[in-house]
């Protein structure tokens, strides 16, 4: 339990209710996890699409990994986010009654349009066998709307005015690191009949998201807090306290890893040295994701 | 009109009555409150002292709760209660994370968000909450603040030492405390040692996430 900063005259609370415990688990770190994968998959890959799409080698099969990459995942996330509410058959209600300045509603509209163009999307690979026309326009929809639904989540964050720690700007940048990191290091496992250019891209997408994202991390747990509570959060974590290694585990299996592993590869091209960067990242970042979800909630609000 | 509380906690004794009488009022179910009283120890031996304080949904003009919730379950009144519809909230708890105050709690019986609605219930037929009606020595003071010559605002205006908890939040609360100090109203200016809270060793719900 965080607590007391500025002890005031040996203050003990002798007597007060049961605190309630974590309120936002792994559900959702899952449920983020899981749509950054998702979004990743559609952001990086749609890149690698329209880059090399007319280029001989190119990335082959990328038009039905895309949809049906993120559809998996896109449906993951969203079984989640159902099962964390305490009534999961209200959900409707989100678009019976939606109230437009909750970014929850505006994440779960765009997602479910964002799931609605990805699943179209799987139907015309699996189904139709058509990824020309129509699919190449889909696609474009898809990209547009990944980048708000791989946000909202922050900006969510960011309205969870009781939980210092998370900051809209930081948070918001952390996602779509996030998003390119994983979906990065999942385009990597279909990667080995790639083009050698393609896979340099796809390793220097991963190495620098897990730079970056490791590079911020750092920065908001050394760097001096103008928050009380945020401070009181991290100086717990810095003292040993529960998480801290979870904490460092993630930064070190997420991030450093994977960023030396990725970099490597873009010089010498390894793709099992690139693979191992991916799953490295992939189970790291559900372990940083995880602890910084849940330590602002180890603190009293009252 | 704009209805506000203000706790005078230099006339508060922690008798609990207004948190028995809520309970009561409003049949909030074991292990959940809308409204608690905290006792805070100062000091050391001999020169130590105990104060009281009522904590309940501060009913912010600006409430994180109301802005978060995707469905309008949480929403405001026109006399600027913040209300709760517990049959449309859906919840998801992002109520809970965003209020500063950790007014909100989740109701075990219904799974649904709740909290302290000022009595709402009871306001619409004229009554008073009925924490301010239990309270043996008057130290919940409720009523209009936007009346010059209403209770509380002659005491928001005469009182110097009127503050709101947290108010860097910047969610303009509509519940204010006389007396009382950051240890108090503060929770990272006293120390709140697990297992060692006077008549209990329960420190965190089970019934909401896994305890730490």
């Amino acid at each position: 339990m965080v607590e007391h900063v500025q002890n005031i005259n040996n203050a003990v609370v002798t007597l007060d209710v049961a605190l309630p415990g974590i309120i936002w688990g792994w559900m959702i770190t899952l449920n983020m996890w899981a749509k950054s994968i998702a979004t990743g998959v559609v952001l990086v890959g749609g890149y690698l699409f329209f880059r090399y799409k007319d280029e001989k080698g190119g990335v082959p099969g990328i038009k039905t990994i895309i949809p049906i990459v993120a559809f998996i995942f896109l449906n993951i996330f969203l079984l989640f986010t159902l099962l964390d509410l305490h009534q999961p058959f209200r959900m409707i209600n989100i678009f019976l009654h939606p109230h437009f300045t909750s970014a929850i509603t505006v994440g779960a509209w765009m997602a479910s349009a964002l799931t609605g163009i990805i699943a179209y999307m799987s139907f015309l690979v699996v189904v139709k066998k058509n990824t020309t026309g129509l699919y190449e326009t889909l696609l474009k929809w898809a990209i547009f709307l990944s980048v708000p639904v791989t946000m909202y989540t922050a900006v969510i964050m960011g309205q969870a005015s009781a939980r210092e720690l998370w900051q809209t700007p930081a948070e918001l940048i952390q996602m779509m690191l996030a998003a390119f990191l994983v979906g990065s290091a999942t385009l990597a496992f279909f990667s080995p009949k790639w083009s050698k250019e393609a896979k340099r891209d796809l390793a220097i997408i991963l190495g620098m998201s897990a730079f970056l994202s490791f590079t911020i991390y750092m920065g908001e747990y050394f760097l001096s807090w103008k928050l009380a509570e945020a401070e009181a959060t991290m100086a717990y974590v810095h003292s040993g306290g529960e998480y801290n290694m979870l904490f460092w585990a993630g930064q070190i299996i997420g991030f450093i890893l994977p960023a030396i592993f990725s970099f490597m590869a873009t010089r010498n091209g390894s793709a099992p040295l690139l693979q191992i960067a991916a799953i490295l990242s992939i189970i790291g970042l559900y372990m940083a994701k995880h602890v910084w979800l849940v330590i602002p909630q180890l603190l009293s609000l009252s | 009109m704009k209805l506000g509380f203000l706790v005078d906690l230099d006339l508060c004794m922690g008798c609990k009555g207004c948190e028995v009488a809520c309970k009561v009022e409003n049949e909030v179910p074991l292990s959940s409150w809308r409204l608690r009283v905290k006792y805070v120890d100062q000091g050391v031996y001999p020169d130590a002292s105990r104060t009281f304080t009522p904590l309940r949904c501060n009913h912010c003009e600006d409430a994180p709760c109301e802005q978060i919730c995707p469905v309008s379950a949480l929403h405001y009144l026109d006399n600027g209660i913040v209300n709760v519809d517990k049959s449309r909230c859906i919840g998801c708890a992002g109520c809970m994370m965003a209020c500063p105050y950790g007014a909100i709690y989740m109701d075990p019986e219904t799974n649904t968000a709740d909290k302290c609605t000022y009595c709402a219930h009871r306001i619409e037929g004229g009554l008073m909450p009925a924490c301010v009606v239990a309270c043996p020595v008057e130290a919940n003071i409720f009523g209009d603040i936007e009346d010059p010559l209403s209770n509380i605002s002659q005491y928001i205006s005469k009182d110097k030492r009127v503050q709101v908890r947290k108010p860097e939040k910047n969610t303009k609360p509509k519940h204010f405390y006389v007396g009382g100090g950051q240890a108090q109203l503060n929770p990272l200016a006293a120390t709140r040692e697990d297992g060692y809270s006077l008549f209990s060793n329960i420190t965190h719900l089970k019934h909401i996430g896994k305890a730490h």
